[in-house]
């Protein structure tokens, strides 16, 4: 008997700390890419040339943000265009979404079952990329609109689902008693449903607005002006690009050869990733939610 | 009934309906337009890869050429070297992600720290939140030649420099584990949910009558993960011919040098749209890209409703 309780414990153990240590090391793996890119930042820029990337710098600068932040209309503009993109296609989305996915959840709906299917095929067939960017360009005339890359990422037939699904939480008794009393589909939908529905308009926007602040696909694709560039796209085009002056100059005067080209990609890359790591600890709670019901059922 | 009398019952049947629920099919109108305009309409223009396309006849003022396009494809040897790799690199992601994100849900469930399992768990969700264009910064920063991590440490320790963007075969493992890099945090937390949906009396008497932590997982614990593990993976085959554009064009680029063993169909598409201006030829892989999902999608639906009927999608 005292051999087993022994047994069992030296195996706990055993289980216990393989799974501290390796959770640990992943766990700096995953933040290690995040570290050199903040330390490398800071980096003076001979020091780069001289000896390349490193996660402990000798000297701390600042010189590539003060360049960033003094000089660069460019960045501002792109922020903006962020901004806008993530704030308008968030708040669209979800009105569009919270509605179809009221209406979809209404019993009383005689097509309801029709309409999701009409929303969940997509998901299994598309026309694919190319006629798609034939009709934005060619048809609809997005080319350089800034709607081009809010549009298609507005709507998405598995956030409406999601959102059909906490529906199904709220009583039907209650629509039946505020349309006993009078009140029209959509004054329902307002007065009662929305302020029931905050948690999974949070989640849903949240998932939303992540992938507008990250979007960079469709400015690649339709963007022509570098002022409706959105932030992500300027990041990736500073990287890949070796002249940065042209990128990063409009109206100040930049000395280019004085330019610390190494270091200002990766200080972008962090104005570009900060309000995400900022906001990370509010929303991680959220995101957690709307991870485990979308995948346990959908 | 005649078929048109019947058409114009159900015509009428609609129209009522409508009327009656005016409101509510109002509400639903923009996200039906939505999908109209997106979705629908844009269906008719995979006709675009049976046409040698002319931008100014349009899809269907363009000449008919059949299956030429494809047979380019075929015939190139391109249609064949995107599909496997694709194909190479999907299966890899689901079944090396998924025992990855297993086996960091069980090492995770079994530990008691409070602190340590909210602050880890938080710490590897991270990679989730940023965009592969900051993945694609990532890899510059750690493989570039002059001043990439790794080369500033090979410099550093006297050896030579790698040249890491000219090397074809190691970019497999580099985007491998990338894409594990990113998507554990996320799997893991699926799995993990199932983990602590489990009745805790189950453990309890597991342990009242001496079962030992290993046999606890192995015969408990894997078990009931299996369904979930099963169903992703399923789940996962209907996507097996869609690529994770993001990633690989972030990290690869248009660096030619490298596509033998990183071009993917979506890459390949991609390419033709915005560097050739081929739109029939990218169409063509496009179009057997989706008509090939349509068609996993449908067998592994059959599939799964042979094993578990409650998740089969329809």
């Amino acid at each position: 008997m005292e051999k087993t309780t022994i047994k069992q414990d030296s195996g706990s153990l055993i289980v216990k700390g393989i799974s501290y240590v390796s959770i640990t090391i992943f766990a700096l793996i995953c933040l290690f890419p995040f570290a050199l890119m903040i330390s490398s930042s800071f980096m003076n820029e001979q020091e780069i040339v001289r000896e390349g990337y490193k996660l402990l710098p000798k000297e701390v600068s600042f010189k590539a943000y003060s360049m960033l932040l003094g000089n660069s209309t460019q960045l501002v503009d792109a922020y903006q265009v962020t901004i806008f993109i993530t704030v308008v296609g968030t708040v669209l989305g979800l009105f569009m979404m919270s509605m179809a996915g009221f209406v979809l959840n209404r019993k009383d709906f005689k097509y309801r079952n029709f309409f999701s299917f009409l929303i969940y095929f997509t998901t299994l067939f598309s026309g694919g990329l190319i006629p798609t960017y034939i009709l934005m360009v060619k048809h609809l005339h997005l080319k350089d609109s800034l709607f081009a890359m809010i549009l298609p990422g507005v709507v998405g037939a598995w956030s409406i689902f999601l959102m059909r699904n906490f529906m199904k939480a709220i009583p039907d008794s209650l629509y039946e008693s505020a349309t006993i009393d009078g009140a029209g589909d959509f004054r329902i939908y307002w007065r009662i449903f929305i302020p029931l529905a905050v948690p999974s308009l949070a989640t849903i926007g949240l998932f939303s607005a992540l992938g507008f602040w990250n979007e960079w696909y469709n400015g690649m694709l339709y963007m022509d002006s570098p002022d409706k560039f959105p932030l992500q796209y300027f990041l990736q085009r500073m990287v890949n690009q070796t002249n940065l002056g042209a990128l990063i100059n409009s109206g100040a005067v930049i000395n280019t050869a004085d330019l610390p080209t190494q270091s200002i990609k990766m200080a972008t890359a962090v104005l570009a990733t900060g309000p995400i790591i900022l906001l990370y600890p509010f929303v991680q709670r959220y995101f957690v939610t709307g991870l485990t019901i979308g995948a346990v059922k959908g | 009934m005649g078929l048109l009398t019947r058409v114009k019952l159900a015509g009428r049947n609609i129209v009522r309906e409508v009327m009656k629920n005016k409101v509510l099919f109002l509400m639903l109108l923009p996200v039906l337009l939505y999908f109209l305009i997106f979705h629908y309409a844009v269906m008719p223009g995979a006709y675009v890869a049976f046409v040698d396309y002319n931008l100014n006849k349009g899809i269907f003022g363009s000449d008919f050429i059949g299956l030429k396009n494809f047979e380019f494809l075929v015939q190139n040897g391109d249609l064949w070297n995107i599909t496997k790799n694709t194909l190479l690199y999907n299966i890899v992601f689901l079944a090396l992600g998924n025992i990855i994100q297993i086996v960091f849900a069980i090492m995770l469930s079994e530990i008691s720290g409070k602190w340590f399992k909210k602050v880890s768990q938080s710490v590897i969700l991270l990679p989730n939140f940023i965009s592969m264009v900051i993945v694609g910064v990532f890899a510059y920063n750690i493989f570039n030649f002059n001043s990439g991590f790794i080369n500033t440490m090979l410099a550093g320790a006297g050896l030579d420099r790698y040249e890491f963007y000219s090397d074809p075969g190691i970019w497999k493992y580099i985007i491998v584990a990338f894409k594990i890099w990113a998507g554990t945090g996320y799997g893991m937390i699926v799995y993990l949910a199932t983990i602590t949906g489990i009745n805790h009396d189950l453990y309890e008497a597991a342990y009242m009558d001496g079962a030992t932590t290993w046999q606890r997982i192995r015969y408990m614990t894997l078990p009931i993960l299996k369904p979930t593990f099963i169903l992703l993976l399923l789940f996962g085959m209907g996507g097996i011919l869609k690529g994770s554009f993001d990633l690989f064009y972030n990290l690869i680029g248009t660096n030619s040098v490298l596509y033998p063993q990183t071009d993917i169909i979506d890459t390949y598409v991609f390419r033709s749209l915005v560097g050739q201006f081929n739109f029939s030829m990218g169409a063509a892989v496009g179009f057997y890209q989706s008509l090939f999902g349509l068609i996993l999608v449908l067998v592994v639906n059959f599939i799964v409703r042979k094993i578990e009927p409650d998740s089969a999608l329809f």
